[in-house]
């Protein structure tokens, strides 16, 4: 017979079993608990660029729309090159002709509509040149923003576009604090850099990176510690642009000052 | 309950029915969350394949030297060492199958990309040789006095001598 003392005492019994959720029967396992710390990753591209050493040259930007087939006359481009001259009245001139697609043959600065400004060397305070491409942020602002799916990031890092699925609503383009996206003249789809997605794959470096004759990009796995843009990110003094959008871009600059940033 | 009640439900079953259809025939298979989650990586998998197929046509200096190997040995004891053969005779390709030969750019504008003097204290640029291509032998090619491969090395004359 059931007294009302041990029905009392199992009904309780019940619910508070009921009431453990099924985790918390399962054992501790450090190895899991560390392999959950960090993402389990082993390849995340990132990309170094030297400011100190870029002679604006252009042929990065050359290589690069030959590589990827971006029309070689069409003023669009997945990574350009910009020329920065600091006056000693403290004013910026910057120009990037065509990208710098065919350098820079001119001491005068391009202002756009076909007027050119001449600075004199001996104004000249400093001026350097800048390679910019797409900085595979972290926490890409373009692929939230995509509607249809049609832009998303790897698991290496690298974001890409589904020239299939993009609707070509320019989202994208909006959306990129760098300007790094553009429409492709031919297939009306979102474009970007996408760090030669075909050559990194199999173990390639990027075009821009094999037209470089002075080192100023290098493209490297961060999540490899042997390896030498590792290495130089995470004892030198390397910068990021506008770090202020939350971005987290992984193209990190050495030499960078604000009149870049 | 009358039919005409129902009616407008039919409708909408249908039309819901008709979404789902074209849907399921319409977006890939494969479309879904990817490993970097919802917000970044809402895609069609099969993508990433697509763009790792791309044909790869700067083959590097490495591909250039299994058969070019004496061009290779001499510019890379020279100061042009780091400079890429493809920078100048364009993409490999599939060469020599196809393309057979390599089209060499030899204009004045391409040397000028670093040899065009730009006194820039602050960058690599500021320290490289150049000159003003308006008054250094305007006209001519740079091969003509100065060869590529190792450029304290003179130039092809003969070349000169066809041009004038």
């Amino acid at each position: 017979m059931i007294t009302r003392r041990s029905f009392c005492k199992k009904s309780l019994l019940m619910i508070g079993g009921l009431a453990l959720p099924l985790s918390a029967f399962e054992l501790f396992d450090p190895k899991r608990l560390l392999a959950e710390k960090g993402d389990g990753k082993k390849v995340r591209w990132v990309f170094l660029v030297d400011t100190e050493k870029c002679v604006g040259c252009g042929f990065c930007v050359k290589g690069c729309k030959t590589e990827n087939e971006i029309p070689y006359d069409a003023n669009v481009t997945r990574t350009w090159v910009e020329r920065y001259v600091v006056t000693k009245d403290g004013k910026t001139h910057i120009d990037s002709p065509k990208g710098g697609r065919d350098g820079f043959e001119n001491r005068a600065i391009d202002i756009g509509e076909g007027k050119f400004q001449e600075i004199k060397n001996e104004e000249i305070s400093k001026a350097f040149f800048v390679p910019k491409l797409c900085n595979q942020c972290d926490n890409p602002p373009c692929v939230q923003v995509c509607p249809v799916g049609a832009t998303y990031q790897t698991e290496d890092g690298v974001v890409l576009v589904d020239r299939k699925w993009c609707i070509g609503c320019g989202y994208c383009v909006m959306g990129c604090p760098y300007g790094v996206r553009f429409f492709h003249p031919v297939y009306h789809t979102a474009e970007k850099c996408n760090f030669c997605y075909h050559r990194i794959s199999q173990g390639m470096k990027t075009a821009c990176v094999e037209a470089c004759a002075f080192g100023a990009r290098r493209i490297g796995n961060i999540r490899d510690p042997e390896d030498p843009v590792t290495k130089i990110i995470t004892t030198e003094r390397v910068n990021v642009l506008k770090e202020e959008y939350g971005t987290t871009p992984q193209v990190f600059y050495l030499g960078l000052t604000k009149e870049v940033k | 309950m009358k039919s005409h009640v129902w009616r407008p439900l039919y409708v909408v079953l249908f039309v819901v029915a008709t979404i789902l259809v074209v849907r399921k025939i319409v977006v890939p298979p494969d479309f879904g969350i990817g490993p970097r989650g919802y917000m970044y990586g809402w895609h069609r998998p099969s993508n990433e394949g697509e763009w790792q197929k791309v044909t790869v046509k700067y083959r590097t200096t490495e591909y250039c030297k299994k058969c070019h190997r004496d061009k290779y040995d001499e510019i890379k004891q020279s100061p042009h060492a780091n400079i890429a053969c493809e920078n100048c005779h364009g993409p490999a390709l599939a060469h020599p199958e196809d393309p057979k030969a390599l089209n060499i750019d030899r204009t004045r504008e391409l040397c000028a990309r670093c040899h065009f003097r730009l006194e820039y204290p602050t960058s690599g640029r500021g320290k490289i040789r150049g000159i003003d291509p308006k008054t250094h032998n305007p006209g001519l090619e740079c091969v003509t006095c100065h060869w590529p491969h190792d450029p304290r090395k003179e130039g092809h004359h003969d070349h000169a001598q066809k041009l004038l």
